[in-house]
């Protein structure tokens, strides 16, 4: 699929970004207001979707030259050694620390491995719903 | 942990490194590298034979603790016997296998891994003290069988006989899961140690106090505790699962030891490379039954029907067996079938001496039973020695001459002097002459079925009991006619080298020496069979007849090979030697009575026409209701649903409404309802696929105001972005279909049918097209259906409040999980482990979807390469099984 429609193409180069820098806003924002990393996956595909509605999924393709199976793969792999590092400390699978550190310049932080498996969410939404839609998209 | 678990795991560890070592180090032939393995398990099961007959070793370590199941390995005679025969011949085959295959043309890495993995299965077989421990090990030698037996995954025949052996041992192994279970119920615990120790037939005494003395005193000691446990009720054997338990059990082992009529899988597994048959399918993995029997006779020994099932079986066996090697023109082949009718031999033997527990059995009768299980276990030696050495001289000629048909050899005495001599020693001592260990063997066999008929009175049978020294001996005879084949049609007669691919010479010494380890012991044994009985034979008789007194040597666990003039097995003997002669001589008399077995009743056929009887009739089945058509799939669905919650809310009378305390409806939700609905609707008639598309997300849309209204962001965003996308997909997909008719005739939309998008098929929305307009009332019931019950659902669970509420704690989302946003809390902590599980779903989902698109009409890609290559490999040639 693919328009040549010069509206969407220049309004698109900007609203991208400001889509993806909202979903990774979403992942971060998660632990404490509405967001986390299934619905920061799920807006960065719809970006990567939106792109390949203007330009074609070629344009995906050259733009994120990454295997998007391997994108979830990854994804599903941060969350379970998240799960096993739990494990590793003698604790039951799964179990979720938080901390908070200072760091300079920034000021107070907040540490939680919760973020950490939450990431591993965000990677494997975008890796199967990139996957699914290109697939689809690609097939003749 | 202990020394004795470490050496179940040690080959399987080793099967990890295997593959690395074959990459790393190309030009060293695999097999050096793993030959240590069994090297070095064969010497450390060596020391253990001092000491066995004084007592058993036992160790034990937690695996599954939660459901009681610990890795528990007991080593006694039985299991020292096994484990030496295991690791030592593993050793000369895997010596034997390093000359057999060759380095350049063969996936060495495959073959090792599944090797190293049998043998570390094998061991935790015959080592492993718990039932369902013993079963999962029992499953993985049925698996590596599979793969060595397909190791030559490109002709059809090896992945035919793969798959027969696998489905025959898996359906038995199946059947005997079901009976370890109902066994382990029944007695209440899973270890075989603890169940034997309980005394099955009550008689708790009888196998604790094997010192008492004579057998007499352990009879009384077993009526004594008959009549102490019948009181208590007890006892094992009267459970109503003991004899479900026991068959099932029977099953699992015969199937797996290939006797009649499960034996139709053996002949098959030949097409395995001939070091795999001589391990696998000849001195281990089809003893397992035979050491199952044997394992568990002091458990279910004392029952009549143990006796006479294992007895008749291994009797149809042997005889059916050795009849149908005679036939046969493939030496693997014939091999196969010899093997097949000596493993009905131990069993039937195992039988024999099964019945020296029955309680109550006299003092002289029990001695008399009790020698057949000692000829049981030196016979199983025997075996493995002599059949493992008559496979290796096969491997020998057909890897030296390309054939094994033995209408092509003859005449090579003269050029293969030393597998001449060997196939001679294997094959005398497998027709029981002497000087070689078989004839005692025999000899003591031929006592054992004699013992049938003499001790008839304790066994409560007749007369007809003659049957089994009769069936013996003819079987005895065929045997000897065979092992005669064996020799003679190969190494003498005329040569015909035209009919050979190579000229005929002797094998590299390599090849040779496994095969000489092999006939020398047949020799040793039968010169120093009581050192031999002494160390490992009488242990393992008194692991399978704990009631044997101790410490006597002369009663019955004396092997000689005189028994004087006037004993019978003598003249047995002398009249197979005889007969066999004679009918070996005029042999082409009557083969041909094999021409009237009915071709069309033979196992085999039955066998394939079972499977593609069961393969058309569940195909049948299939097609009943896979009709291919997305509609019919979705009405099964919501049929179901409907059935199954519906009757569940009448039955339970669970419909209940109760609105009190519960917000009075805005305006704006009933706006957002109302469109909800028109939506819905008007999705319904929509005709053209945009505007449903369209439609659809409103609905969506509409759906995630809502929760915007209820406060639920997350759910709100998650609702919208999983919208998008969907839409997204939805349009992608339906930019491939076909175009869009309608049920019904066009244009008339007041039929209440869905629009049905038409499927992939053509014929369908042809066929649709011609129908006329009506109401399809099925499909509005089921919609109606599913409406109605999924609505008063949602309501009654409003109306029911049977438990506290929980959102009490994740109100302290905070405290708990550091977090102030709890539905993400729920999220990534509290129900962290269904949101990682369901992350693999929605990737494995994508997979699914990836797979069915990229990778479809791809089927063949099997076929073909490297055929040109494979054709210099040795046994090229596909087995011809006369049956």
């Amino acid at each position: 699929m693919k328009f040549t429609d010069v509206i969407l193409h220049t309004a698109l180069k900007m609203i991208l970004f400001i889509i993806l820098a909202f979903s990774v806003y979403l992942l971060f924002s998660g632990h404490h207001h509405p967001g986390g990393g299934f619905v920061g996956g799920l807006v960065t595909s719809a970006a990567l979707v939106l792109l390949s509605i203007a330009f074609g999924s070629r344009a995906v393709r050259e733009i994120v030259p990454v295997d998007f199976k391997l994108v979830g793969a990854a994804g599903i792999l941060i969350a379970i050694l998240t799960g096993c590092a739990s494990l590793a400390l003698g604790v039951p699978f799964l179990s979720h620390a938080h901390a908070e550190v200072h760091v300079p310049l920034i000021g107070r932080m907040e540490l939680a491995s919760a973020l950490l498996f939450d990431i591993g969410v965000y990677f494997a939404v975008i890796g199967t719903t990139m996957t699914i839609i290109q697939t689809i998209s690609e097939d003749e | 942990m202990t020394a004795l678990h470490a050496s179940v795991l040690l080959p399987f560890l080793f099967a990890a490194a295997v593959p690395f070592l074959y990459r790393v180090a190309r030009p060293v032939h695999t097999g050096w590298f793993v030959l240590p393995v069994p090297l070095i398990l064969f010497g450390f099961f060596l020391q253990y034979i001092p000491t066995v007959s004084a007592e058993a070793t036992s160790a034990s370590v937690p695996w599954i603790a939660a459901l009681g199941i610990h890795f528990t390995v007991y080593l006694d005679g039985l299991s020292l016997l096994f484990a030496l025969l295991i690791t030592g011949i593993g050793c000369l085959v895997v010596l034997y296998s390093i000359f057999y295959l060759s380095r350049e043309r063969e996936a060495l890495h495959n073959f090792y891994v599944y090797l190293l993995l049998f043998m570390g299965a094998m061991l935790g077989v015959v080592l492993s003290d718990h039932l369902l421990v013993l079963y999962t090990f029992w499953e993985i030698t049925s698996f590596s069988s599979f793969f060595l037996i397909a190791y030559w995954f490109e002709r059809r025949k090896s992945r035919q006989g793969a798959m027969k052996s696998l489905l025959i041992t898996l359906t038995g192994g199946f059947a005997m899961l079901l009976g370890l279970l109902m066994l382990g119920h029944a007695a209440g615990s899973y270890s075989i140690r603890d169940i034997i120790a309980a005394g099955p037939f009550g008689a708790g005494g009888i196998y604790g106090s094997s010192g008492a003395g004579s057998a007499a005193d352990a009879a009384a000691n077993a009526a004594a505790g008959m009549t102490a446990a019948g009181a208590a009720g007890a006892a094992l054997a009267d459970h109503a699962l003991f004899l479900p338990a026991m068959i099932l059990i029977l099953l699992g082992a015969f199937a797996k030891s290939a006797q009649f009529p499960f034996h139709i899988w053996l002949p098959d597994a030949m097409e395995a490379p001939t070091p795999i048959s001589a391990y696998l399918h000849s001195a281990t993995m089809v003893k397992a039954g035979v050491y199952l029997v044997a394992r568990l006779t002091p458990v279910f020994g004392g029952a009549a029907e143990w006796t006479w099932i294992i007895l008749s079986v291994g009797l149809a066996t042997l005889f059916w067996g050795s009849f149908l090697a005679i036939r046969q023109i493939d030496l693997k082949a014939m091999l196969a079938f010899s093997t097949v009718s000596q493993l009905g031999l131990i069993m039937c033997l195992l039988g024999i001496g099964s019945a020296a527990l029955r309680p109550g059995m006299p003092a002289g009768e029990t001695m008399l039973f009790s020698a057949a299980v000692l000829a049981a276990v030196f016979h199983l030696l025997n075996h493995s020695v002599f059949k493992g050495c008559l496979f290796m001289v096969v491997g020998i000629l057909d890897h030296e001459l390309g054939t094994r048909d033995i209408r092509k050899l003859g005449g090579l005495i003269r050029y293969m002097p030393v597998s001449f001599t060997l196939m001679m020693i294997g094959a005398f001592s497998m027709a029981g002459l002497p000087p070689f260990s078989g004839y005692l063997s025999k000899e003591m066999f031929f006592a054992g079925v004699l013992g049938v008929l003499e001790g008839r009175a304790a066994l409560d049978a007749g007369w007809w009991t003659a049957i089994v020294p009769l069936l013996a001996w003819i079987a005895s005879i065929f045997t000897f006619i065979y092992s005669l084949t064996l020799i003679f049609r190969t190494f003498t007669g005329r040569l015909q080298p035209a009919l050979l691919d190579k000229p005929p010479h002797e094998a590299p010494p390599g090849m040779l020496i496994p095969p000489v380890v092999l006939g020398a012991l047949a020799l040793v044994f039968f010169a120093a069979p009581n050192a031999l009985a002494q160390a490992i034979l009488e242990p393992s008789v008194r692991a399978v007849l704990p009631i044997l007194p101790v410490g006597e040597g002369e009663d019955g666990l004396h092997i000689s090979a005189w028994h004087g003039w006037a004993s019978a097995e003598l003249w047995m003997t002398v009249g197979v030697v005889l007969f066999g002669i004679f009918l070996y001589r005029n042999m082409n008399r009557w083969i041909l009575i094999y021409n009237y077995l009915p071709a069309k009743w033979s196992f085999n056929r039955l066998f394939e026409l079972g499977l593609a009887g069961m393969e058309r009739v569940s195909m049948r089945v299939t097609r009943i209701y896979m009709t291919g058509f997305t509609g019919h799939y979705f009405g099964y669905i919501f049929v179901f649903l409907v059935l199954l919650a519906g009757t569940a809310l009448i039955a339970l009378d669970a419909v209940r409404f109760n609105f009190s305390g519960q917000a009075p409806v805005h305006w704006f939700e009933a706006v957002l309802g109302a469109a909800l609905v028109a939506s819905a609707v008007y999705l319904v008639y929509s005709r053209q696929r945009l505007v449903s598309i369209i439609v659809l997300s409103a609905v969506g849309f509409l759906v995630s105001l809502l929760f915007v209204n209820f406060r639920a962001p997350d759910l709100a965003l998650t609702q919208f972005a999983v919208e998008t996308i969907s839409t997204c997909l939805f349009l992608l997909c339906f930019f491939f279909l076909p175009k869009m008719t309608e049920r019904g005739a066009a244009g008339k939309s007041a039929t209440g049918a869905a629009p049905t998008v038409a499927s992939a098929r053509p014929a369908e929305g042809t066929a649709s097209r011609l129908r006329p307009a009506r109401i399809d009332w099925p499909r509005l019931l089921i919609s109606a259906g599913v409406g109605t019950v999924l609505t008063l659902i949602g309501l009654s669970a409003i109306g029911h409040r049977p438990f506290e509420t929980i959102s009490r704690y994740y109100e302290n989302a905070f405290e708990l999980a550091g977090a102030r946003n709890i539905v993400n809390a729920i999220i990534v902590d509290f129900r962290g482990f269904d949101t990682m599980l369901e992350i693999v779903v929605l990737f494995m989902a994508g997979l699914g979807v990836y797979t069915l698109i990229k990778l479809r009409g791809t089927g063949s890609r099997v076929s073909g390469g490297g055929s040109g290559q494979k054709a210099l490999k040795p046994e090229d040639r596909t087995l011809d099984i006369q049956e």
